[in-house]
């Protein structure tokens, strides 16, 4: 009989099946509300993503002082150019330099600024980033295409308490004339976690 | 405790896999687990502390061999179970805390392996370092995750060199930050 895809989807999977039987179970306890799960939802696959940070990288690139700012009191920062309800008890910029390239883990579960750059990829909460990268850091940045040259310090953060960290990476060159929303677009999710560095298009360059 | 959860510097992991364009769930029913436990974390069924736990305390086949919103789904009901979804009133001390370390203080992590949660990594255990900075105070995971007294700590950001926690063959100049709370550590006498 045709149609029956349409009215008779495939029975659900055993995890789609105790992902419903617990929400009816919490909705029957009065702790939330399909609705309310639903909201959850469309925030983060269509408000809260990367280009929150990439912003504030963008205009700290632009804008000295507020630099100064972000690295001084990030929440305070982000809040001064409408990023607002981070979620987070304590959030930390650290700077790239031409001396010290930072990268963050969670070695001990998945702590991620979530409410400032949305959530993390799949990989940060992988059991081969968490168990290498505090022990090969160089190793695996190599591995998802970013060498650091030696004479750099590599700077891991595992984010073990309820800190949690964004990476302020490096303005390129050839960017010097370049309006912030431009710069905001090579301002990636991997810049700032620590494992990619803004790239200039090559046609461009 | 010592748990799979409790990754850092253990082998046989394998590869890095990096999706492109990754979706923020890739199935339906992740988004509903992500929402329900976000939910359920502020209506106060249990604490993050809790929740984390919850997901140490899976079987150590189960742990590593489930995806990451199946690892979620089996702790949220391994809580719900436990609490029969009934909440329970947190009674928070005030936040205060004695500060023991400055800036600059040389430290080391205690050499300490509880049954219960702990947020002080084992590969950093037994290992000196220096204090950068402090936060916080923040409660101390190791009783909030039992849902017993809670107690405020400072928290310290401890650098520790790579080569001191890996030994010297470690990378050179590579250095790690752990953020530790006031109990992990003793003031570094030698």
């Amino acid at each position: 009989m045709s149609g029956d895809d349409v009215h008779h989807p495939h029975p659900p999977t055993d995890l789609e099946a105790r992902t419903l039987a617990l929400e009816s179970l919490l909705i029957e306890k009065g702790l939330l509300t399909s609705e309310a799960v639903d909201r959850v939802i469309a925030t983060f696959e269509q408000d809260i993503g990367p280009l929150r940070g990439a912003r504030a990288v963008a205009h700290a690139w632009v804008d000295p002082e507020f630099k100064q700012w972000l690295l001084a009191a990030p929440k305070e920062a982000l809040t001064g150019i409408g990023i607002g309800d981070h979620q987070v008890e304590e959030l930390v910029v650290v700077e790239n330099t031409p001396a010290v390239h930072n990268v963050i883990v969670c070695t001990l579960c998945s702590c991620y600024p979530w409410a400032v750059l949305g959530l993390p990829p799949t990989w940060y909460k992988s059991a081969p980033y968490r168990s290498r990268v505090v022990v090969e850091p160089r190793v695996v940045l190599h591995e998802m295409g970013l060498d650091v040259p030696d004479d750099v310090e590599v700077r891991v953060w595992d984010s073990s308490a309820d800190i949690r960290y964004m990476v302020l990476p490096e303005r390129p060159a050839g960017t010097e004339d370049w309006s912030e929303e431009r710069l905001a677009e090579i301002v990636t999710r991997d810049c700032m976690i620590g494992v990619a560095q803004p790239r200039v298009p090559a046609s461009i360059s | 405790m010592n748990g799979v959860h409790d990754m850092g510097g253990t082998h046989g992991h394998g590869p890095l896999h990096v999706e492109q364009d990754e979706p923020a769930f890739h199935a339906a029913w992740e988004g509903r687990v992500y929402g329900m436990v976000r939910h359920a974390l502020r209506s106060g069924l249990f604490n993050l502390d809790e929740f984390r736990h919850a997901q140490e305390r899976l079987p150590p086949a189960q742990y590593l061999s489930s995806g990451y919103y199946e690892r979620w789904l089996a702790a949220l009901e391994l809580l719900v179970r436990e609490t029969g979804g009934d909440i329970r009133l947190e009674v928070l001390p005030e936040r205060q805390a004695t500060v023991r370390f400055v800036p600059g203080d040389r430290v080391v992590a205690r050499n300490m392996n509880p049954v219960g949660h702990t947020r002080l990594p084992r590969y950093a255990r037994g290992k000196h370092g220096v204090v950068e900075s402090r936060h916080g105070p923040f409660k101390l995971p190791d009783t909030h995750a039992h849902h017993l007294s809670r107690d405020w700590e400072p928290v310290y950001t401890v650098v520790f060199a790579a080569q001191e926690i890996w030994g010297e063959d470690a990378e050179a100049h590579e250095n790690v930050s752990i953020d530790l709370w006031q109990s992990y550590l003793e003031a570094d006498t030698i």
